[in-house]
């Protein structure tokens, strides 16, 4: 299965908001934490509803936490 | 190794158990052999029929053993919902499975057309039958470890 094109900064932002762990994040955005790990992993794209979640749950833009691999 | 990893893992091995255990009681106890028999369509229809119940019934307790002792060894609670990956990757195994049937329904209509007995057929029928549920639980396995 080859690597997403889509990279994020998941882990960071998790960092950056007291550690915050995997299961508060998945807790979060309404998913399971094998999800989050899969994500952070590069090896899923969530949807757009779920990347969403996401960066509102770290009360960030879409694209400080996604962005294409290019970049 | 995540909760869905160790179920699928869990899944696929008490498949190999039930279906085994199945086969060796059934094929111990018919009275022809498994390739001899008298009447083959009463016998595979039975074979199927009381099959699906077992299958069930043998899973579900299962199933109940494997939550406790996960529970009992990692303290880890069981997801109560699927996502929206645990979903994708259901559907994408699902497809797995499906295509490994459909070949062996292929198969098992081509010993027919070749001229073998109906038993030949059903054993590639219920061979496949088995084959694909391997299957679909090794794809869901692939698909949690490498992502989709």
């Amino acid at each position: 299965m080859s690597k997403s094109l889509i990279g994020n900064h998941v882990r960071k932002l998790r960092f950056n908001r007291n550690e915050m762990t995997q299961q508060q994040l998945a807790d979060l955005v309404g998913v399971t934490r094998q999800t989050i790990v899969t994500i952070e992993k590069g090896n899923y794209s969530p949807s757009l509803e779920l990347a969403l979640r996401i960066a509102r749950a770290f009360g960030v833009p879409l694209e400080e936490v996604f962005y294409f691999e290019e970049e | 190794m995540s909760f869905q990893e160790k179920k699928t893992l869990f899944y696929l091995l008490s498949t190999f158990l039930i279906f085994g255990s199945y086969c060796l009681y059934v094929f111990q106890n018919a009275p022809f052999g498994i390739l001899d028999q008298e009447d083959p369509f009463r016998f595979w229809g039975l074979f199927v029929i009381v099959l699906i119940p077992v299958t069930i019934v043998a899973k579900i307790i299962l199933h109940i053993i494997f939550s406790i002792i996960n529970r009992m060894v990692t303290n880890e609670d069981e997801p109560s919902f699927a996502d929206e990956l645990d979903k994708l990757i259901d559907l994408k195994a699902t497809r797995v499975t499906h295509y490994t049937f459909s070949m062996g329904t292929v198969l098992a209509m081509g010993t027919l057309a070749l001229g073998m007995t109906p038993n030949t057929m059903f054993v590639t029928f219920v061979g496949f039958a088995f084959l694909s549920e391997v299957a679909g639980y090794i794809a869901q396995l692939y698909y949690y470890r490498r992502g989709v």
